[in-house]
């Protein structure tokens, strides 16, 4: 039987790891048990993306818990479904893995411990931190540098993976999350989202592994359509926050 | 130009009568009818009045009332197009979060079916 997400008895240091997974029959599963055999005892969540595969059969005979999706709401309306759960119950910290298993599971105990001691508000696991960054493809490495030098001063420090979807987070960045998430391609706009909160983040070396089954959603062709889609989110945020950091404040207010 | 004034007055005619239709059909709600019926006017009375025609156009500083007529097709047709972006990035956000929420309410429900200790 799934184990329960219920917060363990120390309720600072409860931990959910999020599983998004949309038609991820094939490798959910080993996701599943991959985090149970790394972090033993932390409740597993698959927010099931209205796959029209096993994906919920096979995460539940994994041993997570699944969160159904009515209809597909995309990777950001996926992840926020995760947050906002989460949020409810009163989790400390959420780790999101993805559903293809290219994040290598033994990772998740170095973010956790970076979540609790560094006083981040969210945790990156990057890919680019050790030299490991090669099992990206081409097109999507220009992207990510095109990024890094987008996000350094709008950020103020470096981050070397901004679309890692190996992210932890505390509970102060998962209020946030929980009412306002990026949709769609939510991991880099999620940051500049958390930096004008003026939350921290940091990131730590994690493996990735090659996708084995399954296809990317981002292909080269998309590819385009990402750099444009993100690059307007971006800046709509830093607007949005600039203008109300200008906004003068009210009469009789400090 | 006549020509143009008399094709754009059968538009505008069919325009409000598929409006009219639709809406009596409820395969539109009112609310967002209001935008093509003055729309479909607006187009309606431009074709039948000439003489605004030119005054439009000779306030744009356009030599040919025709491309008046045009660009306030577009204008019309462009407010009317950021009118329904809104609409729908409204609704589509709405969606998203009741899409949540039932999946939520499912799952505390599938908690309690199953007789564990609900959080």
């Amino acid at each position: 039987m799934p184990e329960m997400l219920v917060p363990p008895p120390q309720a600072d240091e409860s931990l959910l790891v999020i599983v998004p997974a949309f038609n991820e029959e094939a490798a959910v599963g080993r996701v599943v048990r991959d985090i149970h055999a790394a972090m033993p005892g932390t409740p597993v969540l698959v927010i099931d993306d209205c796959s029209i595969d096993a994906t919920q059969v096979v995460a539940r005979e994994a041993g997570a818990r699944v969160l159904a999706l009515p209809h597909h709401l995309g990777l950001g309306g996926c992840v926020q479904a995760g947050y906002k759960l989460a949020f409810e119950l009163g989790y400390r910290y959420v780790i999101r893995v993805d559903g293809d298993g290219q994040h290598d599971a033994r990772d998740i105990p170095r973010v956790f411990h970076a979540l609790r001691t560094s006083g981040c508000e969210m945790v990156i696991g990057s890919r680019f931190l050790d030299g490991n960054g090669s099992s990206s493809g081409a097109v999507r490495g220009i992207g990510i540098r095109f990024f890094r030098m987008v996000l350094r001063p709008i950020l103020g420090q470096a981050v070397h993976d901004p679309t890692s979807g190996f992210v932890g987070v505390n509970s102060n960045a998962l209020q946030v999350f929980s009412k306002s998430f990026p949709l769609e391609y939510p991991e880099i706009e999620a940051l500049v989202v958390l930096q004008r909160k003026r939350f921290r983040f940091m990131e730590i070396p994690c493996q990735m592994h090659p996708r084995t089954t399954g296809r990317s959603s981002i292909t080269a062709v998309r590819s385009m359509y990402y750099i444009v889609h993100v690059l307007l989110g971006v800046f709509v945020n830093v607007l949005k926050f600039d203008q109300r950091a200008r906004r003068p404040p009210k009469p009789g207010k400090s | 130009m006549d020509r143009l004034l008399n094709a754009l007055t059968v538009v505008s005619v069919l325009l409000l009568l598929l409006v009219l239709s639709s809406v009596r059909r409820a395969h539109i709600r009112v609310e967002y009818s209001v935008s093509w019926l003055l729309a479909a006017v607006a187009l309606l009375i431009l074709s039948r009045s000439r003489g605004l025609l030119e005054a439009a156009s000779h306030k744009l500083g356009l030599s040919d009332p025709p491309l008046a007529l045009l660009l306030v097709i577009g204008c019309v047709f462009l407010l009317m197009f950021y009118r329904f972006s809104v609409i729908i990035s409204k609704l589509r956000d709405d969606n998203i979060a009741l899409a949540q929420r039932l999946a939520i309410l499912e799952y505390h429900l599938q908690t309690f079916r199953d007789g564990q200790p609900h959080v």
